[in-house]
């Protein structure tokens, strides 16, 4: 945007990401893995950097009855730098 | 006499039938729309805007995994590599 006000306004889709800057977001990632962290930083192409991260893993689980069962790994990071390719939604609010 | 002219005039590109698709999309901008993901993930919500890499912000959207409702999300923002399309709801 040329005009570099720091608006509430959302005029375009990426204006979202900087009002939520230091903010708590909730990033989901391809391969069912999903983020909680406080955004420090982005940039156009969507790379962005956590800190204080939870990482939620969800794996499917086949047991030897062939039940599936979801199982779901937590991973902690204090900085994480997410390459923009590797994500495909951002929110500002966790998820309800 | 000029009223039995063959041509048609200019009426029909204000008619709109001429548009390209993000004139579609900037003239859905405020409305509710669905978002399918190429992972098959559909998101309906009312389209807050859409920049010129299908980039997409979403307000009061939802989140369908398999037809079913998972979350509810008060804003969204949705990263255009991963759209498949775009539909305008009734």
């Amino acid at each position: 945007m040329a005009d570099n006000d720091q608006s509430n306004s959302v005029s375009e889709p990426l204006d979202l990401v900087r009002l939520s800057l230091d903010e708590v977001v909730f990033v989901k990632l391809r391969g069912d893995r999903e983020l909680k962290g406080r955004l420090h930083a982005y940039d156009s192409h969507c790379n962005i950097v956590l800190g204080e991260v939870e990482e939620t893993i969800y794996t499917i689980e086949e047991d030897d009855e062939g039940e599936e069962t979801v199982k779901t790994t937590k991973k902690q990071a204090e900085m994480l730098f997410v390459r923009g390719e590797s994500f495909v939604l951002i929110s500002p609010q966790p998820p309800s | 006499m000029s009223e039995q002219s063959p041509q048609p005039n200019g009426d029909a590109a204000t008619d709109g039938d001429a548009r390209d698709p993000s004139g579609f999309l900037s003239e859905i901008i405020g409305a509710p729309v669905t978002v399918k993901l190429n992972s098959g993930v559909v998101y309906k919500g009312d389209l807050q805007s859409v920049d010129g890499y299908m980039n997409i912000a979403l307000e009061r959207a939802k989140e369908y995994v398999d037809g079913e409702m998972k979350r509810n999300y008060g804003d969204a923002f949705v990263r255009g590599n991963n759209v498949m399309y775009i539909a305008a709801d009734m």
